[in-house]
């Protein structure tokens, strides 16, 4: 009995040792989204940034309307999303400091082998999605208030469909993150918008494959904000701004543009630019 | 053993109803319990004798009446209470002696004085760091007797200590009974066993429905009853 | 078909080369996990045999309550914790969101109605058993609270294995108040849901299984553990 109670006081103060060594680095909370993560990005930009400054970066990844929540609540110091309106709109709250664009990837309409709604190859988004509404044919949606999300509602608008009411059974909204959402379209053999990146590191595919791309408005541009200090005295507005700096910057700016998979470049860095 | 203090005793129980739900258990009972007797309580099954064991402890408080030790009105410290099918720890047999010498402030070496006296008084000292619940239905009653002994009661309590056990096992229980009287101990017991009662009581209270029909010597009780309830069950009993 | 035998052969890989990425989760995941359980045995044991021998108004529907609260959804706990240490919550000041003590309490929230009603039951069903002869010995409620629970020490094993098998199996409150942060608050069930979202069934699945094999071999051990100390002690 004294033997197990034993063990379990060392794991508990090893649990507590780990976390007083954990707290001894300086470190930021980046709050980022789910296909920024899953495109993996992060392995890549955050252990080349850690080497340059020392900083240890903590990557919390949600659905962009999350992570601007999270934001909102002070739980984070810097907000890493990819959905212009939605952080202009942020920062006309007050939320943020400033808005850097920081880099671009595309979207890519993904569908079935079968392509029930014939716009395999098109290089127009709209008149394939609106294809897609009139044969009624499966797509999946995030329907998460992602990036993703909010690009989709834009090009539905775009291709005149209003999704509100064309939706039906044909239409399925998981709620879900882009990872999941993949695999559920995979399963439904549906189509579905996804991020190049996550994409291309998608392993559960299926019969899926691009049917769409390189459409000007499949145009995904990425940003990132420092969480406002004055809002949150909590947030470590240094270290936040040396990491967006960073990023920036062109040592940053190389360390993204050579992430590749498959020898694909996934994003292409734009720091500067008024995007 | 502690007789120099007269706390705790006679019990006296006077006009005690005991009502459970919409029964009543125990009616008008007036019951005097002298210092250094050994009373037993008879009667059919559910006549009572439980309850009223329980109340003269102090266990159950009666719905009216009164129950006064010693004329005290709360419950003395000095009693002990061996219920039919032993009420064991998981631990060794010395353990729970132990256990209850601890509740009653007794610790240490005086503790396991105590411990090794009772054992060895009721036969089981070569059974002590024996878990107390793999022991057999005898040895266990006996070692809840050794528990109580421990405890140098001025009363004990016995709910038909011996209903459960083969005749050789109860015969060394009441020998155990007759041995802590002998050092002074006032014994309240309940049985269904006539020829135990026959053996052991100085005094007998016959319940009847949750009555006292009858509370007289046992001399006197065992060969002429007074009243016709007591006799009928004699007589039932002989049959 | 293929994807399970896959998933076996990633499991056994992970197991047998000790990735020390796999190690550092695991690790994280056992000591979250046990930390909660700890925590919640030492609220939870006491909490349970206090309730199962006090008589006090309103006991009957604390009863209820910890009973029902038993299936609280973990999503739920975790949401709860999180606005609770969210830096807009009340306890946002102490900076514990996104951090394995956030785990560690949201799971304490979470399994400690679970230990509390079932030492309840444990210690109740004793209660009946050796009350009277506990009061006839004078036993305080405090003094009889211990005794109970040391006598029902073997059962209240199985509750606290209880306890840690529903720490360790549950995603919904440490991905919300952890954030499933890479090396700091990834476990194991998070790491299972990220794998499975980028569509890595096997080493998702492979990390199912490496967890499932822990939570068994604890529970192994402690049936063991049970059956010798019934045959010792009875």
């Amino acid at each position: 009995m004294t033997k197990l109670f034993r063990r379990l006081t060392g794991a508990f103060a090893c649990l507590l040792l780990a976390a007083a060594a954990l707290a001894q680095q300086p470190f930021i909370v980046v709050a980022s989204t789910t296909s920024t993560e899953q495109s993996g990005l992060f392995p890549q930009l955050l252990p080349a940034f850690e080497k340059d400054t020392g900083i240890n970066v903590r990557v919390v990844a949600v659905g962009t309307g999350q992570a601007l929540d999270i934001g909102r609540r002070g739980d984070a110091d810097v907000v890493f999303v990819h959905d212009k309106t939605a952080e202009l709109k942020w920062l006309a709250e007050g939320e943020g400091v400033r808005r850097y664009p920081v880099m671009y990837n595309d979207f890519v309409l993904v569908g079935p082998a079968s392509d029930p709604a014939r716009v395999k190859g098109s290089k127009d988004i709209t008149t394939a999605l609106k294809a897609i509404a009139d044969a009624k044919a499966p797509f999946v949606s995030r329907a998460d208030k992602s990036g993703t999300h909010a690009a989709e509602l834009r090009l539905w608008k775009d291709a005149g469909v209003d999704i509100d009411t064309a939706k039906g059974p044909w239409y399925r909204e998981t709620g879900s993150g882009m990872g999941a959402a993949l695999n559920t379209a995979s399963e439904l053999n549906a189509y579905i918008l996804a991020d190049r990146g996550t994409w291309l590191n998608f392993k559960n595919r299926g019969e899926l494959g691009i049917a769409v791309e390189g459409d000007k408005r499949l145009f995904n541009q990425y940003g990132v904000m420092l969480v406002n200090p004055d809002k949150h005295p909590n947030v470590k507005k240094e270290l936040g701004q040396k990491f967006i700096d960073w990023l920036v910057s062109p040592r940053g700016q190389a360390v993204i543009a050579a992430y590749k998979i498959g020898g694909e470049q996934l994003f292409f860095p734009n720091a500067g630019t008024d995007s | 053993m502690g007789d120099a203090e007269w706390g705790g005793l006679p019990i006296a129980a006077s006009a005690v109803d005991v009502a459970r739900g919409d029964t009543q258990v125990l009616q008008g009972v007036d019951v005097l319990i002298e210092r250094g007797t050994r009373t037993f309580i008879l009667g059919e099954n559910g006549a009572g004798k439980s309850t009223l064991l329980r109340v003269l402890h102090g266990l159950i408080a009666p719905t009216r009446g009164t129950v006064t030790w010693g004329g005290d009105t709360s419950r003395p410290p000095r009693q002990a209470m061996v219920f039919q099918r032993p009420v064991l720890l998981r631990r060794s047999a010395a353990g729970n002696v132990r256990h209850a010498l601890k509740l009653a402030g007794v610790r240490g070496s005086s503790a396991q004085r105590c411990i090794e006296h009772a054992l060895a008084h009721v036969g089981l000292a070569a059974l002590a760091k024996r878990p107390a619940r793999v022991l057999s239905g005898g040895e266990q009653q006996r070692l809840a007797l050794a528990r109580a002994w421990a405890l140098a009661p001025d009363v004990l309590f016995l709910d038909e200590p011996t209903a459960s056990l083969d005749p050789p096992s109860a015969r060394a229980v009441e020998a155990i009974v007759n041995d802590i009287h002998a050092l002074g101990t006032t014994i309240v017991m309940t049985t269904h066993h006539l020829a135990q009662a026959k053996r052991l009581a100085d005094s007998v209270v016959l319940l009847q429905a949750g009555r006292v029909a009858e509370h007289t010597a046992a001399a006197q009780f065992f060969s002429e009853p007074c009243s016709a309830y007591g006799r009928a069950f004699l007589e039932g009993e002989r049959l | 078909m293929n994807t399970l035998a896959e998933s076996f052969s990633v499991a056994l890989a992970m197991i047998t080369h000790l990735d020390p990425r796999v190690t550092a989760i695991v690790a994280l995941s056992l000591g979250v996990s046990l930390t909660s359980t700890v925590c919640s045995a030492v609220i939870g044991l006491p909490l349970g045999a206090a309730v199962a021998i006090g008589r006090f108004p309103g006991r009957g529907p604390l009863i209820v309550a910890l009973n029902a609260a038993m299936g609280l959804p973990p999503v739920v706990v975790g949401l709860l914790v999180y606005l609770l240490l969210s830096r807009a919550g009340p306890l946002g000041s102490m900076g514990l969101l996104f951090t394995p003590q956030a785990m560690v309490i949201a799971q304490t929230v979470l399994i400690v109605p679970l230990v509390a009603a079932l030492t309840r039951q444990i210690v109740e069903d004793a209660w009946i058993e050796y009350r009277e002869q506990l009061r006839s010995l004078d036993s305080s409620w405090l003094q009889s609270t211990l005794t109970l629970l040391w006598d029902t020490r073997w059962s209240l094993l199985t509750v606290v294995l209880a306890g840690f098998g529903r720490a360790a199996s549950e995603v919904g409150a440490v991905i919300i108040v952890g954030g499933n942060i890479d090396g700091i608050t990834r476990v194991m069930t998070t790491a299972i849901a990220l794998e499975t979202s980028k569509g890595d069934l096997p080493l998702a699945l492979g990390l199912g299984i490496v967890l499932i094999t822990l939570v068994t071999t604890l529970n192994l051990g402690a049936h063991v553990t049970r059956q010798w100390a019934r045959a010792r002690l009875g």
